[in-house]
């Protein structure tokens, strides 16, 4: 191959010299990504490739089901109630299992928690420094900063005093040798576009942000037990209550709520006025940074979340949207059934797993994730030491789902796109208020910069859902239901012999699905789709790539050795990965390595 | 799984006493501490930091200043449990370059070195940055002590411990409580008790979970060849630490090998 064109619509081009983005990290999904510029160091060709064998769904045959959820949690770090959110929905789908108002109402404050510190660690601790230079921020003057912090805020840590000394607390850890998350920036970069100042209140703002989440998830340690892993039930939520504060050790009452309450006011008053007027200001120094866009403005999937009442799996009663966009036709939203055979499918013909028929995709609750690890004929390297992928065979431990065929973009971005062409106002009119402040046109928003934005907006969203369910499930609570759990299923001797069922969220990351097959009161199948197995993809029999493949293409880079621009893109996705970065020239000898955050 | 050579093997050239402080000098009042498993406890050795904390939360209780704390993979997320402690006992799988299976216990300034190039969490936050950020927002535990046991095994999703690996528990423990009774810290029970924030769910305790595992016929274990050839203690297999190596102030560099 030189050149192609993908039946999704991208232009591929794999003659220029290639930059390899390898895996460094033991533990989760590893990812590696290979790309080819052209003579203008334009990004031409990109091959995204999970470098890591993830045998959960190995582990849980002959399990209890019951016991899931505590098995999925571990599997990430950071996302973990979210995996054991989806585990005891796919449970409870299969065997039937209603659950209580409150353990709904209980649930989306445990999920909605997660979205709002998920997302405000994500911009500051995992992807500002893509855009804020904290060796630039030690030049700014103090007095300016807080001029510039109290122009687009009312929060009240702004004077020039504060400022001073968050630079010469940072000038001294950076001095003292120790530069601990600052250690791997490409500091002084020209790609780098905002003043001192502004870089400065970034960074006093990062602070701010690490100290600040702990707070907002203390919710999960209230509603569940403890944190970090909380505890989940199958049939509710584990948590008693009991409004007189008396009985049971441990059970919410009214102190108890007061505190959530609080936590709630204090989570919104930070991301509306510290998070997001930082994110329209950097925003507004690379208006001119339009790349990123991928399949956001053509191809996208939510499978809906955080549910307005309990047992109702309509589309209707999803607050976060459900719906797939397909072929850029934003006029139409297409309904999506998890169940159906010929929608969601996964293929293998580019990942090392070995189907009978690999022409054909397979629906989860039929699949099989049986590893086949080869190497194509055109990679270079050896099995145990690749210097190059060959794409054109199998070349990720990732599967390729589809939709319909399609290969889709999941996450905040899709979710806004979602709920933008549904004319939803929750989604719709934030979007356009940051498009008019910023003075860009719509398509604007298909973009790395839109990725983050809608990520930022769904953060502030996520805050004030939680003012809302929190207040829902103390009206209930005071009118007198207390119940949180149903456990008339629990005792598997109620349980049909065999049954199947799909569970799901929105995790911040995107769509999230387990499909479980239980047996005889074990499970006999479990099959997970992960949000970055789609935006990370492998091709599929067709040729259509994933998202972070499509993300990638033409994005001009400033410096081959200083890979900021693939940085800033993968990281807008917040995947589950982090890489090291390889520069070679097209013969295959490394030229540069690059150690990634 | 590659042969242990030397089984339960405590490094006492590494063995260096703090120097702080010791029993008689301590204050009346034990300082807050903070004893954490680190690792993910679905891969085999991976799970030693986690481990340690179960069999100390099903055995003994302590005062209210002490928390036991099942950290997994949390990595950032750590930063304010850290941030709170005085004084902070990281149980974790290192790679000291040392043979599998053994123990070495890591005082103070030396203690980010040996953590650095771990990364643990999605974020893929080492411990030594969470030490970092925990030093630049203020309030860094003055007192750190490492207890950490060369892993045998990691690639093997859905094991446990390796018998060499496993047999270092109670001494990591007796370590850890040694290093805080020099604080004037002792548990206030020492056979059964409940420690807030410790315990898993039962079908992770390590019986439990060992019990269930699925059969290697019907469930792969392992990843592909080149996460194998990565893994760093194999490198060591045939080479004896020399003096050098086991200096808390020389560490072995810690980054996994390129591959």
């Amino acid at each position: 191959m030189t050149a192609i064109s993908t039946p999704n619509g991208f232009q591929l081009d794999d003659s220029g010299r290639r930059i390899v983005v390898d895996p460094i990290t033991r533990i989760e999904g590893h990812m590696r990504c290979e790309v080819n510029l052209d003579e203008n160091h334009v990004i031409r060709n990109a091959v995204s490739t999970g470098t890591m064998w993830r045998g959960l769904e190995a582990i849980l045959e002959g399990r209890d089901p019951r016991d899931a959820w505590a098995f999925t949690q571990r599997i990430c770090g950071v996302c973990t109630g979210t995996h054991a959110l989806t585990s005891v929905r796919a449970v409870e789908d299969a065997l039937d299992i209603p659950i209580p108002e409150n353990a709904n109402s209980i649930r989306n404050i445990m999920q909605l928690t997660l979205q709002a510190q998920d997302h405000l660690v994500h911009f500051y601790h995992l992807h500002a420094l893509d855009w804020v230079d904290v060796v630039s921020a030690l030049d700014a003057d103090p007095k300016a900063t807080s001029t510039l912090a109290q122009s687009i805020s009312p929060w009240p840590k702004s004077s020039p005093g504060y400022f001073r000394d968050v630079q010469a607390r940072v000038k001294r850890f950076v001095e003292s040798g120790q530069l601990g998350p600052f250690m791997n920036g490409y500091w002084g970069s020209p790609a780098y576009k905002l003043p001192p100042e502004a870089n400065l209140m970034a960074v006093a703002h990062y602070l701010d942000a690490l100290d600040f989440q702990k707070e907002i998830v203390k919710i999960h340690t209230i509603y569940g037990g403890k944190n970090p892993h909380p505890n989940w039930l199958v049939g509710g939520m584990p948590c008693a209550i009991n409004v007189d504060g008396v009985g049971a050790v441990g059970a919410v009452n009214m102190e108890r709520l007061n505190l959530v309450s609080s936590i709630i006011d204090r989570t919104i008053e930070f991301i509306d006025q510290v998070y997001i007027p930082d994110l329209l200001a950097i925003a507004s120094f690379y208006k001119d940074w339009t790349y990123g866009g991928g399949l956001s403005a053509t191809s996208v999937l939510s499978y809906g979340d955080i549910p307005d009442h309990a047992n109702d799996d309509s589309a209707a009663n999803q607050l976060l949207p459900r719906g797939a966009i397909i072929n850029g036709d934003l006029a139409k939203i297409h309904d999506v059934d998890l169940r159906d055979p010929e929608e969601i499918q996964e293929h293998v013909d580019h990942a090392w797993y070995r189907y009978d028929d690999e022409s054909k995709g397979l629906h989860p609750w039929d699949g099989v994730t049986e590893p086949d690890y080869r190497l194509g004929p055109n990679a270079k390297g050896t099995p145990t030491r690749i210097e190059a992928v060959d794409e054109n065979a199998k070349y990720s431990w990732i599967k390729a789902p589809r939709w319909r065929g399609h290969a889709m973009e999941v996450g905040p971005l899709a979710r806004y796109v979602i709920g933008y062409a549904q004319g939803n106002p929750e989604f719709k009119e934030p979007v356009d208020k940051v498009l008019s402040d910023l003075g860009l046109p719509l398509q604007a928003l298909f973009s790395t910069l839109g990725r983050t934005a809608a990520r930022g907006l769904e953060c502030s969203w996520a805050a004030h859902k939680l003012r809302y369910f929190q207040d829902k499930l103390t009206a209930n609570i005071k009118a007198g239901d207390t119940t949180t759990a149903n456990t008339d299923k629990w005792d598997p001797r109620r349980w049909p012999k065999r049954a199947k069922g799909v569970g799901t969220t929105e995790a911040p990351r995107g769509a999230l699905g387990h499909w479980v097959v239980i047996e005889k009161g074990k499970i006999a199948n479990y099959q997970a789709i992960v949000p970055t197995t789609w935006n990370g993809s492998p091709r599929d029999p067709a040729g259509n790539i994933g998202a972070f493949e499509a993300s990638l293409l033409n994005t001009p880079m400033a410096k081959p050795d200083e890979p900021l621009e693939i940085l800033r893109t993968l990281h807008s996705f917040d995947p589950c990965l982090a890489c090291s970065t390889h520069v070679i020239s097209p013969d295959g000898q490394e030229l540069t390595r690059v150690k990634v955050r | 799984m590659s042969p242990c050579r030397s089984p339960g093997r405590t490094d006492a050239a590494a063995d260096l006493r703090d120097p702080l402080p010791k029993p008689a000098e301590s204050p009346a009042a034990p300082p807050r501490a903070l004893v954490l498993g680190i690792g993910n406890l679905l891969w085999a050795d991976e799970g030693f930091g986690v481990r340690c904390i179960e069999v100390m939360a099903a055995r003994y209780r302590f005062a209210d200043k002490l928390s036991l704390l099942d950290g997994g993979t949390q990595g950032i997320y750590l930063v304010d449990q850290v941030r709170s402690a005085e004084v902070l006992v990281v149980f974790d799988a290192v790679d000291y370059g040392l043979p599998p299976g053994t123990l070495k216990r890591v005082v103070g300034d030396a203690v980010p070195r040996f953590l650095g190039a771990k990364k643990m969490s999605l974020h893929q936050t080492g411990f030594q940055e969470v030490l970092a950020l925990a030093d630049l927002l203020g309030g860094a535990p003055r007192h750190l002590l490492l207890v950490g046991v060369q892993p045998v095994a990691l690639d093997d999703f859905g094991g446990s411990l390796r018998p060499a690996v496993k047999a270092q528990i109670e001494p990591a423990i007796d370590i850890a409580l040694d290093y805080l009774a020099g604080f004037n810290i002792h548990p206030l029970i020492a056979d059964r008790a409940l420690a807030t924030g410790a315990r898993s769910h039962s079908a992770l305790d390590l019986a439990s979970y060992e019990a269930g595992r699925p059969s290697a016929e019907s469930a792969c274990r392992v990843g592909d060849a080149r996460l194998l050839s990565r893994r760093a203690p194999r490198r060591h297999l045939s080479t004896a630490p020399s003096p050098t190596d086991l200096h808390p102030s020389n560490p072995q560099p810690t980054r996994e090998p390129r591959p």
